[in-house]
């Protein structure tokens, strides 16, 4: 299994901090989201924008990851089979990025699922609608910053998979509520990379700097 | 909004902008308190028409494409919640009701998009949701109905991917088309699942899953689903948890205009 998902568990499984950090020598350890320059450099151009898509699937990859580890009470069978297929869609992904960059691929990020109870379906589906919508927006916002055009059909074939499992998780939490998301002209959301990086900086432990991103 | 970042990156490229702009530029002053913010992108898009004068035509194809599209689904839902008996909950109705108002909302969008840039929307084609008989119960048989909305909303997040590099050149509508392709996969992903319910056949996901539909018809809207290689990685195997069938979920395929098009007409009279 690839660190970051033994990391995940270990501190799930209440191992000490310190243990966890002397895993992660090349991570800051920073929950801080403001931005000096310092942490994980992402790359420059579309090398940026793919690192920010393989940031993102490996914190998706590793929240689906601890939910199949430790599936919520109550959750149904049909449920189990799914939520495991979104899993393995989110690997899918993540190894993608990793092979696509090569040796332009960030690190591995230690993330931090610690405010998430994963015992609780409200609480588990409530972030995973989180994390899935702030997918399905980032992809959105960052399609514009692609200069090659193999890379955004790629981000096409990701994004609507994620909207997929967006919908899917929505209903989950309310049935009906798939696409209640859309504005008044029927769109899905669409942001800024840093916008995105805010609203995940509190699951992602390593710091990154986003300085590089095209804005 | 990043209207203020927008102009000055313009302003870095082409100093003389508001120049090019000139009397527009109180027009600038007063625009985001004028207009809704929802129309702004199409606003700033008809602005940088007046100052570059041109809307490449190739764009304008792609959104009169997309409108046709939008035509049909919108028809489709608006005919299908007519027939109120046919569905047998209320959620059902209700979600095609909220899926008929984006597609309303998208056929208003795309209209005006056009319109701002100077072109000219197609007309609304007449259209036949029987498919010459093909689906001749389609407004009579609830399962009929679901298989078709599936088969609409599939090919349409299909029919957007494939569109995407042709709108590279206008980041403002490459955006606005992002943003109605994801929430034409979430009406997907809640099609199947009410089939995925209503049939008891686990195949259906929300996902697509190789290129398998139950319904022999719809064959062409899944053709090319089942590529399992992305720029040349085989995605099958990556990791021992990512199967064939993982491997072709994982990543949705576009389709070509022509490959929609010849899907899109058989529910088209004129």
């Amino acid at each position: 299994m690839p660190n970051v998902h033994r990391r995940t568990f270990l501190k799930y499984a209440g191992m000490s901090a310190a243990i966890l950090s002397a895993g992660s020598v090349l991570s800051s350890c920073s929950d801080d989201d403001t931005n000096d320059g310092t942490g994980v450099s992402l790359g420059s151009g579309d090398v940026a924008v793919l690192n920010y898509a393989f940031a993102l699937e490996q914190l998706e990859a590793a929240f689906y990851t601890q939910v199949i580890l430790t599936p919520y009470s109550g959750i149904s069978d049909s449920e189990m089979t799914l939520l495991t297929d979104i899993r393995n869609h989110e690997i899918a992904h993540r190894e993608f990025f990793r092979k696509a960059l090569s040796t332009g691929a960030i690190q591995d990020l230690q993330v931090d699922f610690s405010t998430i109870d994963f015992t609780s379906r409200d609480k588990v589906l409530a972030a995973a609608q989180t994390f899935e919508d702030l997918g399905v927006a980032a992809y959105n916002g960052a399609g514009k910053y692609i200069t090659t055009p193999a890379y955004l059909a790629l981000a096409g074939k990701i994004v609507s998979v994620e909207a997929r499992h967006a919908a899917y998780i929505r209903d989950l939490v309310s049935n009906g509520t798939f696409s209640s998301n859309a504005d008044s002209n029927g769109l899905d959301g669409a942001k800024t990379p840093t916008d995105v990086f805010a609203a995940a900086s509190v699951y992602i432990k390593t710091q990154i700097n986003t300085n590089t991103l095209p804005k | 909004m990043d209207l203020q970042n927008i102009f000055s990156e313009i302003e870095k490229k082409d100093p003389e902008i508001y120049d090019r702009l000139d009397s527009r530029r109180n027009v600038m002053k007063q625009f985001g308190r004028v207009m809704a913010l929802t129309a702004v992108p199409f606003a700033l898009g008809s602005m940088l028409k007046k100052a570059y004068g041109r809307t490449p035509s190739d764009v304008l194809a792609v959104l009169n494409f997309a409108l046709t599209l939008e035509y049909l689904e919108a028809a489709f839902y608006a005919e299908a919640i007519t027939h109120t008996s046919l569905f047998p909950t209320a959620a059902s109705l209700n979600a095609f009701t909220t899926i008929g108002t984006h597609e309303n909302a998208h056929v208003a969008f795309l209209k005006s998009a056009i319109t701002s840039s100077s072109g000219t929307p197609v007309d609304k084609p007449t259209f036949d949701f029987t498919a010459g008989g093909t689906f001749s119960d389609v407004f009579t048989n609830y399962a009929t109905l679901l298989g078709v909305a599936q088969a609409f909303e599939d090919t349409g997040v299909r029919a957007y991917k494939g569109q995407a590099a042709t709108l590279m050149e206008n980041p403002t509508v490459l955006t606005a088309a992002l943003q109605i392709h994801s929430i034409e996969a979430r009406h997907a992903a809640h099609i199947r699942s009410m089939r995925r319910a209503s049939t008891g056949n686990t195949k259906i996901k929300p996902w697509i899953t190789g290129k398998y539909t139950d319904i022999a018809a719809t064959q062409p809207v899944y053709n090319g689903e089942e590529n399992e290689v992305q720029a040349n990685i085989t995605i099958t195997g990556i990791t021992s948890l990512v199967t064939q069938d993982a491997a072709t979920e994982s990543f949705d395929e576009p389709l070509t205009k022509d490959e929609v098009l010849a899907i899109a007409n058989l529910f088209i009279v004129q």
